[in-house]
C-alpha cells in the first residue's frame, strides 16, 4: 500500500537539518510520498525506516522475465483494472504448446509451425512469445530431449510445462541457459521444484486449485529463496477463471495483497481454434499475463496478437502512422490526390475506403501529432500551412501531373486558403469516408 | 495467510428492459428479450450481480447487400432477396435472439428506396418470426426522417428497438417512437459526452429513460475497438456510481465493422489464414473483446461468429 506523507514522515529523523535540500521533513515526506524526490537524499535515515519504505514502495505487482536477448519477454507490474484510468504495462504474451510426445520430424514441425506465427501490423511485428513444452510423455527422458530442440530452434522463450520434479531437472538441465519459466510447483511439490527454479536462476509457475491455496503456496516458494513467480489458478472452467483473475487482480492492486501480487498464466488448451480465440481474448482483456494455445492456425492468432495490441495501447497516446504519402493500388500521374492526418485510426478508416472503391490512388498524411480531423483543425495542427509543408516535403508535384487536392469534407472550410497558399484546386471530399468510394468512382473521373 | 475481501459494492446498475410484446402484452412477438441489470464491472461481485446474459441481434438487410464479402454472402445466397426469409433462418438456423433489420437499401447514395419498401419490409419480418426486432436506420438524417417513423408505425406495439436518434438528429424518431411505445438507440460518435448529452436531449423530449439503449459506434478489432472498449467501460462504472444518464444497456454494432476490416475481407493474404475462417473469426474476436468491457446487445452478421459467441455467452454467463 502507498504511504502517506505523514507515514513516511513517522519514520524520517525529524530533526528538519536541511541536508536534503527541503526546509523540514515533513515537506521532504511530502515530496516523497509524491515521488518527487529519493530517499537516498535523507543522509541520516534509519535502515529499519529504509527497510520499510522499500518494501512499501515495490509494485503492487511483480515484474517477472523470462527467456533471452531476442527472445526475452516479460509479464506482471501492472497498475490500473482498467486501461483508461493509466494503461496496462506488459502485453500479454501468447504461448503456443508443443508435447514431448512429438520425435523427429514432428517435432522440428512443430516448433516451426509455432515459430512461423508471426505477423506484422501498421508497422508493428506481433507475433507468439513462448512455446510451452509439456510433458505428456511422463519420461524426463523425452521432455529433456524435446526442451534441447526448442531450445536449438532459438526462436522463443521456453516454458517448461510438467507435474514432475524429475522431469523438471532433467529438462532445465539441457536449457537452463536460455532461462525458462518453469511451470508448475504445486503444493505438493512446491519445495522440490522451488529448488530446481533457484539452483538454476529461472522463474516459477505456481499453480493451485484456490485462491487460498494459491496464496500459501506463493508465501512457501518465496521462503524457499524465490521471488519470480507467476500464478496458475486451476479451475473447472473458463468462468471460474475469468471471475477470479479479476478477483486476484483486484487483490494485488487494490489491497496490495503481496501473496498474489504477480503475474498469471492460463492455459486455453481444449476446444477449436474458435472457441480458443474466444477464451483467450477475454483472458487477454481481463488479466492473464501469459496465454498458453493449442492452435497454430494463423486466422487464429492473429485476431488474438491483435487484441493485445488494441488493448495494450497506451490510452493517453494516440497511435500514429508516419507522416508521408501512402500508395494505394499502382497510382500513376493522373490518379487522386488527397490528405488526411496521422491519427492511426482516422488514416487506415481513410486507407480502408479508398480500398474499397479500387480507384489507385494517392493518400497524403500529414502530421498532426496523432489527432483526428475535427481535433487536428481546431487546434490549429490542421492548417493550409500545414497542409502545403507537407506537400513540399513529401514531394506530391512530383507525383501527378494534375493540381487536384482531394480534401476532408469535414474541413472544406479551409478549401480557400489551401488553395491560395498551394495554388492547387481544391475538390471537397465527402465528410464520412464511407461515401469516399463513391466520391471516387464518380466525382473525381 | 487470510485472503481479504476485495468485492467491490455499488449503488447503481445497469437498467433493465425487456424487448418485444406478446398477445398479452399487446403485440405479436412469440418471445421476449431481457436485457441490462448489471450490478457491477464485468467479472466483479458475486453471480447475482452479472445481470442479464448478453444476447445477439443478427443483421437482416432490407436490400440485397452490395459489398458484402463472398464468404459473409455465401450463408445467405438463397434469402438475400427475401428479408423475411432472412430473418426465419437466423433465428431457426442461427438461433438469433433478436433480428435486426438493417435499412441500408433506402440511404440515397446505395438504393434510394422509399418508405413503402421499408413498411413492407418490416411486415414481413415481423411475420416470418417471432423474436423481438431492432429497427435500424441508413445513417443519412433526412432521408430516415422521412422513412424510419413509417417504420415505427408498422411495429407500434411491438415493443421494437428503434433507431438511431444522433445529437443532431433526434426531434422526429424520438417522439414517435415515444407515441408507437418502442425503446429507442441513442447514437454518439465514440464519445461519451455526447452520449449523456444525446441522453438528456431524449429525455428532455419525454422519452423514458429505462427505454432508452446507447450505441457508442464501434470499432472493429484493429480498427480502433481500444476507443469503444474503454468508452464502454467507463460507461459502466459510471452507472454503477450512480448516473442516471448513463445507465443504460449498450448496443454495439460488431457486424458492420469487423466485416470492413481488411483482416476479415481481404481474399489475398496467405499468410494470414483461409479467408473463410479468417472473416468470421475476425468478427468473433471483435465480439468477445467488446463483451469484456460491457455490452448487452451485439450487432453480429456470420453464422459461425454467432455460434462461437453465443457458446462464450452461455459458459461464461450461466
Amino acid at each position: 500500500m502507498a504511504l502517506t506523507g505523514l507515514d513516511i514522515f513517522k519514520l524520517l529523523p525529524k530533526t528538519n537539518c536541511k541536508k536534503c535540500g527541503m526546509p523540514t521533513c515533513l515537506a521532504f515526506a511530502m515530496a516523497l510520498a509524491q515521488k518527487r524526490t529519493k530517499l537516498e537524499d535523507c543522509p541520516d535515515v534509519s535502515e529499519e525506516a529504509k527497510e520499510k519504505l522499500a518494501a512499501a514502495s515495490a509494485p503492487p505487482m511483480r515484474k517477472v522475465v523470462f527467456g533471452t536477448q531476442d527472445n526475452q519477454v516479460q509479464i506482471g507490474q501492472e497498475t490500473v483494472m482498467f486501461r483508461h484510468e493509466e494503461k496496462f504495462y506488459n502485453p500479454t504474451v501468447l504461448a503456443v504448446t508443443v508435447s514431448d510426445k512429438l520425435t523427429g520430424k514432428d517435432l522440428t514441425k512443430r516448433i516451426e509451425a509455432v515459430n512461423a506465427l508471426q505477423f506484422e501490423r501498421i508497422g508493428i511485428k506481433i507475433g507468439a512469445r513462448a512455446i510451452a513444452l509439456v510433458n505428456d510423455s511422463g519420461s524426463p527422458e523425452s521432455f529433456a530431449q524435446a526442451a534441447a530442440a526448442v531450445k536449438d530452434s532459438g526462436d522463443l522463450a521456453l516454458i517448461l510445462v510438467t507435474q514432475s520434479p524429475d522431469a523438471m531437472a532433467a529438462a532445465v538441465a539441457k536449457t537452463k541457459e536460455s532461462v525458462p519459466l518453469l511451470a508448475s510447483a504445486t503444493p505438493d511439490t512446491a519445495e522440490k521444484m522451488a529448488k530446481i527454479a533457484k539452483e538454476n536462476g529461472c522463474p516459477i509457475v505456481a499453480k493451485a486449485d484456490s485462491i487460498d491455496a494459491l496464496a500459501d503456496l506463493t508465501e512457501k516458494i518465496k521462503a524457499e529463496g524465490l521471488e519470480d513467480i507467476v500464478l496458475n489458478l486451476q479451475t473447472q472452467n473458463l468462468r471460474d477463471q475469468l471471475l477470479n483473475l479479476s478477483k486476484m487482480r483486484a487483490l494485488a492492486l487494490k489491497k496490495v495483497f503481496r501473496p498474489l501480487g504477480y503475474p498469471t498464466i492460463s492455459f486455453v488448451t481444449d476446444g477449436d481454434a474458435d472457441t480458443q480465440v474466444a477464451s483467450a481474448i477475454s483472458l487477454i482483456c481481463k488479466y492473464a499475463g501469459i496465454v498458453v494455445l493449442d492452435t497454430v492456425e494463423a486466422y487464429a492468432l492473429l485476431p488474438m496478437l491483435t487484441a493485445v495490441m488494441n488493448i495494450f495501447t497506451d490510452p493517453q497516446k494516440p497511435v500514429q502512422v508516419e507522416p508521408k504519402v501512402y500508395r494505394i493500388g499502382e497510382p500513376n500521374e493522373n490518379s487522386p490526390m488527397m490528405f488526411t492526418t496521422n491519427f492511426s485510426l482516422t488514416y487506415y478508416t481513410v486507407e480502408s475506403d479508398v480500398e474499397a472503391s479500387r480507384v489507385p490512388s494517392y493518400i497524403l498524411v500529414v502530421d498532426t501529432e496523432g489527432t483526428s480531423v475535427l481535433t487536428a483543425y481546431s487546434g490549429d495542427k490542421l492548417n493550409e500551412k500545414t497542409v502545403a509543408d507537407a506537400m513540399t516535403k513529401y514531394g506530391v508535384e512530383d507525383l501527378v501531373k494534375h493540381r487536384k487536392l482531394i480534401i476532408p469534407g469535414y474541413v472544406a472550410v479551409m478549401s480557400g486558403k489551401i488553395e491560395e497558399a498551394t495554388n492547387w484546386e481544391v475538390m471537397v471530399g465527402p465528410r464520412e469516408c464511407s461515401m469516399l468510394p463513391k466520391f471516387l468512382q464518380e466525382v473525381w473521373n | 495467510m487470510p485472503v481479504p475481501e476485495v468485492a467491490e459494492r455499488f449503488t447503481g446498475s445497469v437498467n433493465r428492459l425487456t424487448l418485444g410484446a406478446t398477445k398479452d402484452d399487446g403485440g405479436t412477438r412469440t418471445s421476449t428479450v431481457t436485457v441490462g441489470g448489471a450490478r457491477n464491472v464485468v467479472y466483479g461481485g458475486s453471480a447475482a450481480d452479472t445481470g442479464e446474459k448478453a444476447v445477439i441481434a443478427m443483421d437482416v438487410l432490407d436490400s440485397k447487400p452490395e459489398d458484402w464479402p463472398d464468404v459473409l454472402l455465401e450463408p445467405y445466397k438463397n434469402v438475400l432477396d427475401s428479408p423475411g426469409d432472412w430473418a426465419k433462418m437466423c433465428v431457426e438456423e442461427f438461433g438469433a435472439d433478436l433480428i435486426c433489420v438493417k435499412f441500408d437499401g433506402i440511404h440515397p447514395d446505395k438504393n434510394d428506396k422509399d418508405a413503402a419498401h421499408a413498411v413492407k419490409v418490416t411486415e414481413e419480418v415481423l411475420k416470418a418470426v417471432g423474436v423481438p426486432l431492432v429497427l435500424w436506420g441508413c445513417g443519412y438524417d433526412e432521408k430516415d426522417n422521412q422513412v424510419m417513423p413509417k417504420v415505427s408505425g408498422a411495429a407500434k406495439g411491438e415493443k421494437c428497438l428503434i433507431g438511431t436518434v444522433t445529437e443532431d438528429n433526434y426531434k422526429s424518431l424520438t417522439a414517435i417512437a415515444v407515441a408507437d411505445g418502442h425503446y429507442l438507440i441513442t447514437h454518439a460518435p465514440l464519445d461519451i459526452n455526447i452520449a449523456k448529452q444525446i441522453n438528456i436531449l431524449a429525455s428532455d423530449m419525454g422519452f423514458p429513460l429505462e427505454r432508452i439503449v446507447t450505441f457508442q459506434a464501434t470499432g472493429a478489432l484493429g480498427y480502433g475497438i481500444e476507443y469503444a472498449y474503454s468508452i464502454q467501460e467507463r460507461q459502466r462504472i459510471a452507472a454503477l456510481t450512480g448516473d442516471k444518464m448513463m445507465a443504460m444497456p449498450v448496443i454495439c454494432d460488431v457486424g458492420y465493422e469487423s466485416w470492413r476490416a481488411k483482416e476479415a475481407k481481404l481474399t489475398d493474404a496467405p499468410g494470414w489464414g483461409d479467408p473463410a475462417d479468417r472473416g468470421p473469426t475476425w468478427e468473433t474476436a471483435t465480439a468477445i473483446c467488446l463483451l469484456q468491457a460491457g455490452v448487452d446487445i451485439i450487432r453480429m452478421r456470420h453464422p459461425r461468429a454467432v455460434a462461437t459467441v453465443k457458446n462464450f455467452i452461455n459458459k461464461v454467463w450461466t
